[in-house]
């Protein structure tokens, strides 16, 4: 227990790196867009949340990711539907887990790992996402969409090496010793 | 009767997990008792956020969530006008190789303005971009008639949304309110969805949900110009025509129509250029396909249509040109 921190304090820190990528996401990344996607850098975070705390922190932490995506300015589509989609991400991402043979519980994972992951959960996120929007009568045809998920799958791994590393250290750099062994 | 009673509970309850363990342990694939990840995804937790999702969705429905996203506005709207103020030099990166791509393919075919143009090249830098723009807007308020409060875009949906949605940085301080028109110095950008004091949500005309009315130039015939949900500049819009009958003619201007005063758009304002018409057999209908002037890729600096004298946090470009 070196490291002291509430609990309180570890999720605002959490939900302060989200608010962060969520900036990113619609403020700067859309410059560089690839027909108007960006890379899902929340969706990132939430995936290196799953992985470096486990798939109950990763649960809640992409719901409150969804919401603030579903409610921050640029969105217009029905809230929630972000919430349920990062909801699974981040339960898919949590049932990854590595081999406790080769030591603590999500210390050190393969980079194909990770990289497997991100490319499940980001198919899994966008997916769930226009699926909802088919059943509300939101959005546009299968074609666009389908599109739209595989350029955002490549977006997504292209930028994992440089995000995921580094939430995932940040995140469990604020978790408390006893709850790692 | 009584020696039975007491003794056949014993080992009942000793197949049962002792309490306290019981959500550590399960069984695995393989019917063994294996721990469970104390920090592994709860089922109950799943159905209970999925639950409150589905909530939402239905809250959404109605009115009630209206006070939320106002204060999402208020929190957000200003964080993202200054992360896109701290990022603009970035952001205004990829506009600069554009131009500079599209200056090289007209040297590569005009060479007698090659020297002309690599001048103009290096003396481009970005605050004589940001005038250029500004000057182009103050040209269409003029061309246009109407009063524009300046703004600038600091946020765009992401096309993951299949919204089409930008955050503008004026807000209803700046005299804007919902549902006025959106324009750049190119044309017809969108309408205003909602406002918060400092930003406002502006609907793109290419959102699939985008209506908006239009009338070819050159026969007036009116039509509705839907939105393709797709930002790239070569899809487009669709324009169909009320009366079916009639044939536009490529390269005929689309403009918008309506009483000048009524929201959501004002008349007379550019959306783009009739690009091919293309007929269906099956319900005898025609579509008619439109590019719009405006690269919905590369939004800046635009305009919101206001009335006349109106007063706000910022000057407005009045429709002589001079700022009121």
């Amino acid at each position: 227990m070196t490291w002291p921190t509430s609990t309180a304090l570890r999720n605002v820190i959490a939900v302060a790196l989200v608010v962060l990528a969520l900036l990113l996401q619609v403020s700067v990344f859309s410059a560089f867009a690839w027909d108007g996607v960006v890379p899902d850098l929340v969706l990132l975070v939430v995936v290196a949340g799953a992985l470096a705390r486990g798939g109950q922190f990763g649960m809640v932490l992409g719901f409150a990711a969804g919401v603030l995506l579903d409610l921050a300015p640029p969105a217009d589509h029905t809230a929630g539907r972000w919430a349920i989609a990062l909801l699974l991400v981040g339960y898919v991402a949590g049932l990854v887990r590595p081999d406790r043979r080769e030591g603590r519980l999500g210390d050190r994972l393969p980079a194909m790992t990770v990289m497997a992951t991100v490319a499940g959960c980001s198919f899994v996120g966008t997916s769930v996402f226009a699926l909802t929007g088919l059943l509300l009568h939101e959005g546009s045809d299968i074609g666009p969409m389908l599109e739209v998920v595989g350029i955002s799958l490549a977006w997504d791994l292209l930028l994992t090496p440089f995000v995921v590393p580094w939430a995932m250290v940040l995140l469990r750099r604020l978790e408390p010793e006893r709850a790692r062994v | 009767m009584a020696l039975l009673s007491p003794p056949p509970l014993r080992p009942l309850t000793r197949l049962r997990p002792p309490a306290g363990r019981s959500g550590e342990e399960g069984l695995n694939r393989r019917g063994s008792l294996q721990p469970r990840d104390p920090r592994g995804p709860k089922r109950s937790t799943l159905v209970a956020l999925l639950l409150a999702g589905a909530t939402l969705v239905t809250l959404d429905q109605t009115p009630a969530l209206a006070p939320v996203r106002d204060l999402a506005d208020d929190v957000f709207g200003p964080a993202e006008s200054a992360v896109s103020a701290v990022a603009r030099p970035l952001t205004g990166l990829p506009g600069w190789f554009d131009s500079r791509g599209k200056l090289k393919d007209r040297v590569s075919g005009l060479e007698a303005e090659n020297a002309e143009l690599r001048q103009k090249l290096h003396a481009t830098d970005f605050g004589r971009n940001r005038l250029e723009e500004y000057e182009g807007l103050t040209q269409s308020a003029e061309n246009l008639g109407y009063s524009l409060v300046p703004a600038r875009v600091v946020a765009y949906g992401p096309a993951q949304s299949f919204t089409r949605t930008v955050t503008i940085d004026a807000g209803s301080e700046a005299g804007i309110s919902a549902d006025m028109t959106v324009v750049s110095a190119d044309g017809l950008v969108g309408r205003v969805l909602r406002v918060s004091r400092t930003t406002a949500t502006v609907l793109l005309i290419v959102d699939a949900d985008s209506v908006v009315g239009g009338r070819v130039g050159d026969s007036m015939q009116v039509g509705f110009v839907h939105g393709s949900g797709v930002i790239a500049r070569k899809s487009g819009l669709d324009l169909e025509l009320v009366d079916q009958s009639v044939a536009p003619v490529k390269g005929e201007e689309v403009v918008t129509w309506g009483n000048g005063q009524a929201a959501p758009y004002v008349s007379g304002v550019p959306i783009g250029r009739v690009t091919g018409v293309f007929a269906s057999v099956r319900d005898s209908s025609r579509t008619v396909r439109v590019q719009p002037y405006v690269d919905f890729g590369a939004l800046d600096v635009v305009g919101v249509v206001v009335p006349a004298g109106t007063h706000g946090d910022r000057a407005v470009i009045e429709s002589d040109g001079s700022l009121g």
